[in-house]
C-alpha cells in the first residue's frame, strides 16, 4: 500500500480547547486528510448524525458534553457504533485509558500528540474502517438489510426462533422454453430487470427476499422484524408485483421479445426463522409447514387459472376488499390434510 | 542552563512538524486564550466551583506542554491535580505564582514567534 493510501480521509475533531484543536487538525491536514471541528461533544454528535466521516479524534475533558458520554452515545448508536475513535486526551490516570477502550475507543494518545504515533494510529483506525465498511458492504449485497441489521443487532448464531408470518413463492411461467428460445445474454438481462422489479415490489412492502434459485425467489413477511399485517402485506406485494410484470411486458413486445407470466403462492402461520447451515456458510431463511404449503401454492397457479394463490389463514387477516375466488380444499403432493385455495381475483384492465 | 519558560527543543519541534506560520498564528491563539483561562481559575475559585477549576487548570496545562511551557505546565498541573482546596487555604497564592510564570511565558514566545 502507498503512504498515502489514507490521505482525503473525513475527520472531526473534537476539544474544547481552541490551540489543541486548531494543532490537531493542522497536524491532520499536513497528513492529507480534510478535517472539521467541534468544541464539544453535544456538537460533535450533531454533526455525526448529520454527516459522514471517517474517524473521529475525542478530547475527554470537555463541559456540556464529555468524551466519555460521547463514546456511551456511540457505542449505543447502530447507524455510529463502527466509526473508529481515537482519544486524544491529557487526563492522567490509567483507569481512564482503560474506560475509554472499554467503551469502544480504538486507541488513547496522550497531549500533546507525538505527530509520527499519531499517523500510524490514524492509519490504522482507517484500514479498520475500511473492512469494517467492505464487511458490512458484503452482508448488504448478500442479504437484505433487515437481516444485516439483525445480523449487526444480534450477531450470527445458528438457529431459529419461532415467528408469525407469511411466506411468498414466485416463480416465471415457461422459463425454460424461453431461455432455449433467447440468448444466454438475454436470459440474464431478463433475470436481472425481473428481479430488480419483484425486489421493489416485496421490500416496498416491508418483505425480505431471502432466497433465489433461477427464477424462482422466496420471500417473508415478518421476519427477521416483525410486520404488524404480515398477510396483507405480502398479498398486496404479490399484485403490485403482477402489475409490475405487466408493464415489463409492454416494454417486451414493443422491443420484440416474449412477454413473461409469473405464478405466486403465498401461506401464513407459524414458522421457523433463522440461520441455516455451518458457520462458514450460512443463509437466512424460514422452515415449517406453512413455507411447504407457500411452495405447494406457488406450483398450483400452473393450473388454477390465477397468477396469485393464498391460503385460508392468509385470507382471514386480509382488510382490504380484495375480491378471491374460492377454489376449494386442494390435496397437494406431501400433504396430508388439503388446503383450502382461493384465487385472488386482478382488477380488470380499463 | 535549561530555559524551563520555554523549552526550546518542543518549540522547534513543533515549527518543524506543523510549520513556522503556523506556529506564530498557534501562539497568538494561546496569547488571547490564556488570559480568559487565568480569569476563569480566579472566578471558579471565587466561586467555589472545583469542577471548572480542575477542567481550566487541565486545558492550561495541555496548552503549556504543546509550546514547551514546562514550568507553566507543572504549576497547571499541581492546579488540576490538587484541586481547589488547597488554592483557597492558601489565600489564592498558587494563582498568583502562575500568573508571574504565564507573563514569563507570554514575553519569550512573543520574542520566538517573530525569530
Amino acid at each position: 500500500m502507498r503512504e498515502s493510501g489514507h490521505g482525503g480521509a473525513r475527520l472531526l475533531v473534537v476539544d474544547d480547547n481552541k490551540v489543541n484543536r486548531l494543532l490537531l487538525a493542522r497536524n491532520l491536514e499536513l497528513m492529507g486528510h480534510k478535517v472539521a471541528c467541534a468544541q464539544n461533544g453535544r456538537i460533535a454528535l450533531e454533526m455525526l448524525r448529520r454527516e459522514a466521516f471517517d474517524l473521529l479524534l475525542l478530547d475527554i475533558e470537555m463541559p456540556e458534553m464529555n468524551g466519555f458520554q460521547v463514546l456511551e452515545q456511540l457505542f449505543n448508536d447502530l447507524q455510529l457504533r463502527d466509526l473508529p475513535v481515537i482519544v486524544t486526551s491529557s487526563l492522567e490516570g490509567l483507569d481512564n485509558v482503560v474506560r475509554c477502550i472499554e467503551l469502544g475507543a480504538e486507541d488513547y494518545l496522550v497531549k500533546p500528540v507525538n505527530p509520527v504515533l499519531l499517523k500510524a494510529r490514524i492509519g490504522a483506525g482507517l484500514e479498520k474502517k475500511r473492512l469494517r465498511d467492505h464487511q458490512k458492504e458484503l452482508v448488504r449485497r448478500f442479504a437484505t438489510p433487515e437481516v444485516a441489521q439483525d445480523l449487526q443487532q444480534s450477531g450470527f448464531a445458528l438457529g431459529g426462533k419461532r415467528v408469525q408470518g407469511t411466506v411468498m413463492f414466485s416463480d416465471i411461467r415457461g422459463f425454460t422454453p424461453l431461455v432455449e428460445a433467447q440468448s444466454p445474454e438475454d436470459s440474464i438481462e431478463l433475470l436481472n430487470t425481473y428481479y430488480t422489479l419483484m425486489f421493489n415490489a416485496i421490500s416496498s412492502h416491508g418483505g425480505i427476499v431471502s432466497q433465489i434459485a433461477g427464477d424462482g425467489l422466496m420471500a417473508v413477511f415478518g421476519a427477521p422484524l416483525p410486520l404488524p399485517e404480515h398477510c396483507e402485506a405480502a398479498v398486496q406485494a404479490a399484485i403490485e408485483m403482477i402489475e409490475m410484470i405487466e408493464l415489463f411486458n409492454v416494454d417486451q413486445v414493443s422491443a420484440g421479445k416474449s412477454p413473461i407470466r409469473i405464478g405466486i403462492g403465498i401461506a401464513s402461520g407459524e414458522m421457523v426463522a433463522g440461520y441455516t447451515g455451518t458457520n462458514e456458510r450460512a443463509t437466512y431463511t424460514c422452515i415449517g409447514d406453512t413455507v411447504n404449503v407457500a411452495a405447494r401454492l406457488e406450483a398450483h397457479t400452473k393450473v388454477a387459472g390465477h397468477p396469485i394463490l393464498i391460503d385460508a389463514t392468509t385470507r382471514s387477516a386480509l382488510r382490504a376488499p380484495i375480491s378471491l375466488e374460492m377454489l376449494g380444499p386442494v390435496t397437494y403432493r406431501g400433504k396430508a390434510q388439503p388446503v383450502e385455495t382461493f384465487g385472488v381475483k386482478l382488477a380488470k384492465k380499463a | 542552563m535549561a530555559d524551563t519558560t520555554i523549552d526550546r527543543a518542543t518549540f522547534e519541534d513543533l515549527k518543524a512538524t506543523a510549520g513556522a506560520d503556523f506556529v506564530r498564528e498557534l501562539v497568538d491563539t494561546f496569547l488571547s486564550e490564556a488570559p480568559g483561562m487565568l480569569k476563569d481559575l480566579r472566578a471558579a475559585l471565587a466561586a467555589n466551583d472545583a469542577e471548572r477549576f480542575r477542567r481550566v487548570a487541565h486545558s492550561l496545562k495541555s496548552n503549556s506542554n504543546t509550546f514547551g511551557a514546562l514550568g507553566l505546565g507543572t504549576l497547571a498541573r499541581t492546579l488540576e491535580q490538587q484541586g481547589l482546596s488547597p488554592v483557597r487555604d492558601a489565600g489564592g497564592a498558587p494563582l498568583e505564582a502562575l500568573e508571574i510564570e504565564y507573563g514569563r511565558v507570554a514575553a519569550v514566545l512573543t520574542e520566538l514567534k517573530s525569530a
